[in-house]
């Protein structure tokens, strides 16, 4: 009993990849153990956590309710696309360390693509605002305070520009 | 000097990985490896007549199913009783795969190996298991009642019985002035980490070992387990934790079946074999906690001293125990707080229902205990019409009385003996912070406005860094990098941060030059594991321990090397020199070099180091007889106790007059946890901790139907809280040092969760008038307490009236 095999080819975070795959397979495991992108998690595959979420074509999905067929023609971002490897983290990211905005970290790649493609349209949101564009992510640890501040403190290095240097958590005049 | 990092915000070493996508979690480990799943039942309570997988023999990629025929040995036998204790009258505890019972919907009955999971999962679709079912055991009742028994050779359900008693609670509470009597209710909840568990384990024929990963919070319990249970020696087995999706108790049990039946499936057909658990294996085939009912009887003075308390606890254990009782043991004992009871009796009943098995979640039956001793001081200010902080203030044991000996044995075996704490500061501090003695101001405001608001205060004091022990392994590279190992494990805590902050103060070294490693039985054979807020108080005080003794070497053997006395050398900055001519010294990898005699210069290091070695000595041997080659240094800390960490919490809410919808206005924290290693991490755990508690007063449930199915096994309407749900935390840190470690830390990792059931119900009770005495309360839940109290089926609280209109007000209602 063999299971029908599709060829696709998927640009992720720029990167084209060809992968074989049964029709059913879904997104986050055809990203996660066919293109060995492990940094997308799965925490439910029903939707609801989040921690899968990856951009299609800049936008927030739920890559658990999307099949890796259905990926093919459209641009995916993961969170190891959020930065250059060698290169400074993206503002998203700098905040969460700045902040203390992740604990054990398998919740946060979604967090990450969420926030990243919600400051493109919303650059300067109140701490409401930014409460409220994280409320369909899930996080068992952090219980969410200082993920709201790293969303209010990843505008501002964002609005600073590339340029920003990143704010050490210890003072300056502190440090050895 | 350098600066010292004990006490700073230090950002986190772990986040760099984390956050660009490089974690390693258990399923991340990449390909290459079998994938396994397993079928599980679908009933409660149940014979398994017979288990028939002809119809998935024709899977492609199909490639073994077991059950528990294919089982011998020991892996034939149950599970081990982890924690036994004289209180267990029965201790019942799984077979790796059922044996003819299955006692809860989620038990793994055949476990299937495909090379992939997609297959392994069409073919455990596939396998046939007939089952005669039997009448299921849901909820506290229906077990005490035992009308239904649910393992065979018991003639009920009780697993286990125990009291505890300081003296005559009985009599004292007859002789007091004033007695309450109080039933309360608590529900089930559960850890929830978004990671679940998962095991992948790798036999190497040709080393005959097997190397083991698993998602669990003590790596050396899973050896000891598997070797075990394998019939492997403990130096044939490797477990290595990768990075873990959170933990929050679950995790600490072990073995898990899975985490027996994968090493032994993997070593049994020589390939790597995976396993993860899907979001409803967890909910059905892990762990819950929580659910307890208990009866409380109180005496007291008028001023609302305590003077008997008589506890009396039901307890839901689940199917099985294979955890002990460790979470009634902590409610027991834990309910004291921050009170002299007066005479105390407490007695705990667990019992066997065909539900999921119960073992600790964060706070480990605190919450409990603190819900049930909080309700009664809340019960008896009420009764006595005083101030709710005052009666807390009345029994608190005064500073000056530590160490305080509760006359109990705490959940380590030990004496329950608080260390040092600071009660009236702490409520001090909370009053202030929640500005308690402005709520009345501020009530008659909100009434005038229509508006519904009501306030509450819950205290604890938390046993936290159980022994028996932790240990800690330095090492000081040629390169002057430091290596640090524990055994315990990381589930988000921080220890990689934590414990190189430690390291660098003790031993003068830039956090960047220290790499730590956790939960990895190459590295330290010898652990506990994660659980009960112990990682700094005992892995923090054992690398402070190795680290100065490591220090201790490094200035001796710098001393010999520079013909200086060690205690005038100083380490800074990663370098060992004088103190007051700095320029005379030399880099602490220079020094590991020095302290290995065998000195082949491979690198740098080595060559740097030959411009100190010493005319030889051929009356000593390269070796002293008392001393060992490297720079490294293994130290165990074994507390003599537990240290007691304290807390107190504060809330203000408002109840929607019409919707009775719950809101949460004001969060404040007070909280001493000793000297605070990295106030960040701390607080971070607070808010956590904070997070779950509202998420068990207000909004996550088990739902049990009565044929033992959990209905809501999905994130969709198990409600764990978004952000939208949390409220905002005011934290204030008090720091009373515990004198019993090396660093004056007590444990944080429990701490916010602790209070949370106990304080949302004073607060929303102190809203509607009437009191709250099972949580969690959803709108729902509210709406229809309100119809009872409105149907004179609940008696008001005596400090008002029964439900004022939104005009009246309250302070005047005192009676």
């Amino acid at each position: 009993m063999g299971e029908r095999m599709h060829d696709i080819r998927l640009s992720v975070n720029g990167v084209p990849h060809a992968a074989t795959v049964p029709a059913r397979r879904l997104l986050s495991d055809c990203l996660r153990h066919d293109l060995g992108l492990t940094g997308t998690h799965v925490g439910c595959e029903h939707g609801v956590c989040g921690a899968c979420t990856v951009l299609v074509d800049g936008r927030p999905a739920r890559s658990c309710l999307m099949l890796a067929v259905g990926a093919e023609g459209h641009e995916l971002t993961t969170v190891e696309g959020l930065a250059d490897p060698g290169g400074p983290l993206h503002p998203v990211q700098q905040a969460f360390r700045e902040c203390h905005g992740l604990q054990c970290g398998f919740c946060t790649p979604g967090f990450l693509t969420l926030i990243a493609a919600y400051l493109e349209e919303h650059p300067d949101p109140t701490e409401a605002e930014a409460r409220e564009a994280v409320a369909g992510n899930l996080c068992r640890c952090t219980g969410y305070t200082n993920i709201v501040a790293a969303v209010l403190r990843a505008a501002e290095l964002r609005r600073a520009g590339p340029a920003a240097v990143p704010e050490p958590a210890v003072p300056a005049e502190e440090r050895p | 000097m350098s600066t010292r990092m004990f006490g700073a915000p230090v950002a986190r070493t772990e986040d760099e990985r984390l956050l660009r996508g490089r974690g390693a979690f258990l399923d991340d480990l990449g390909p290459g490896a079998l994938a396994a799943a397993f079928v599980r039942s679908p009933h409660a309570h149940a014979r398994v007549v017979g288990i028939d997988a002809e119809d998935a023999l024709d899977v492609d990629g199909l490639v073994a199913v077991y059950t528990h025929d294919d089982l011998s040995g020991p892996m034939a036998e149950p599970l081990p009783m982890l924690i036994p204790h004289p209180g267990i009258i029965d201790g019942r505890t799984p077979y790796a795969l059922a044996k003819e019972y299955v006692h809860h919907v989620g038990a793994a009955v055949a476990m299937v190996v495909a090379t992939d999971r997609y297959t392994a999962e069409d073919v455990a679709e596939r396998i046939r298991v007939d089952y005669e079912v039997l009448d299921p055991v849901v909820g506290i009742e229906a077990a005490a009642r035992a009308d239904v028994v649910l393992h065979p050779g018991m003639a009920d359900n009780v697993a286990a019985h125990h009291v505890q008693e300081v003296g005559d609670a009985p009599a004292a509470i007859d002789a007091a002035p004033n007695v309450l009597d109080l039933e309360l209710d608590i529900e089930r909840s559960a850890c929830t980490p978004i990671e679940g568990r998962g095991v992948r384990a790798r036999w190497d024929p040709a080393d005959a070992r097997l190397r083991v990963y698993s998602s669990t919070q003590t790596a050396t319990g899973v050896r000891a387990a598997v070797a075990a249970k394998l019939g492997l020696g403990l130096g044939q087995v490797e477990v290595v934790v990768p990075d873990v999706g959170g933990g929050f108790g679950v995790k600490i049990v072990h073995p898990w079946p899975e985490e027996l039946m994968v090493p032994w499936a993997a070593r049994l057909l020589g390939r790597e074999i995976t396993w993860t658990e899907d979001r409803r294996e967890h909910f059905v085939s892990a762990a819950h906690e929580r659910a307890q009912r208990q009866r409380i009887r109180v005496g007291f003075d008028d001023s609302g001293r305590l003077l008997g308390l008589d506890v009396a606890i039901l307890h839901d254990n689940g199917a099985y125990l294979p955890y002990g009782v460790i979470v009634p043991i902590v409610t027991s004992t834990q309910l004291l707080g921050p009170y002299k009871p007066g005479a105390y009796r407490v007695v705990f009943t667990s019992l066997y229902t065909s539900t999921v098995i119960v073992t600790p979640y964060r706070g480990a039956g605190r919450p409990q205990g603190v819900f049930a001793m909080e309700r009664t001081m809340d019960a008896i200010a009420d009764h006595l019409g005083l101030d709710r902080a005052d009666v807390r203030a009345a029994n608190f044991i005064r500073p000056d009385e530590m160490p305080y000996d509760q006359g109990l044995l705490f959940q380590d075996g030990r004496p329950l003996i608080y260390d040092s704490g600071d009660y009236p500061a702490a409520l001090a501090a909370i009053k202030k912070l929640v500005d308690w003695d402005g709520f009345a101001a501020y009530r008659e405001r909100a009434l005038a406005e229509g508006r519904r608001v009501g306030i509450g205060l819950a205290c604890y004091v938390e046993g936290t860094g159980p022994g028996p022990y932790e240990g800690g392994h330095v090492q000081v590279e040629t390169d002057g990098t430091v290596r640090v190992a524990t055994g315990l494990t990381s589930q988000g805590q921080g220890h990689e941060t934590v414990l190189a902050q430690i390291v660098a103060d003790e031993l003068g070294i830039a956090m960047s030059d220290i790499v730590v490693t956790t939960g990895d039985t190459r590295r330290m054979g010898y652990s506990v594991g994660t659980f009960a807020s112990r990682g700094a108080v005992t892995s923090g005080s054992a690398v402070a321990l190795a680290a100065r003794s490591v220090r201790e070497k490094a200035l001796r053997i710098a001393g010999e090397a520079l013909e200086a006395d060690p205690a005038d050398l100083e380490i800074v900055h990663g370098r060992v020199r004088v103190k007051g001519a700095p320029a005379t010294g030399m880099d602490i990898g220079t020094v590991a070099v020095l302290s290995n005699p065998l000195r082949y210069a491979f690198d740098d290091a080595s060559r740097a180091a030959t411009q100190f070695a010493g005319p030889a000595d051929y009356d000593r041997a390269p070796v002293d007889p008392d001393d060992s080659p490297g720079l490294e240094s293994a130290e165990y800390h074994s507390p003599l106790r537990c240290t007691f960490a304290a807390g107190m919490h504060a809330a203000v809410v408002e109840t929607d007059p019409e919707t009775a919808e719950i809101r949460i206005l004001r969060y404040c924290v007070v909280h001493d946890c000793g000297r605070l290693v990295n106030p960040m991490i701390v607080e971070g755990q607070v808010h956590g901790g904070v997070a779950q508690g509202v998420a068990g007063a207000l909004y996550e449930r088990m739902a049990y139907d009565g044929s033992g199915q959990l209905l809501n096994a999905s994130f969709m309407d198990f409600l764990i809280p978004y952000s939208s749900e949390v409220p905002a935390v005011a934290i204030d840190h008090l720091e009373t040092p515990s004198p019993l470690n090396p660093l004056g830390v007590k444990g944080a990792g429990e701490a916010g969760v602790i209070p949370g059931s106990a304080v949302l119900a004073a607060a929303v009770e102190d809203a509607e008038g009437f009191p709250i005495t099972a949580m969690p309360i959803s709108p729902s839940d509210l709406f229809d307490l309100r119809r009872r109290f409105a149907a004179g089926e609940i008696a008001p609280l005596r400090r008002r009236a029964p439900r004022v209109p939104a005009q009246q007000q309250p302070g005047q209602e005192r009676r």
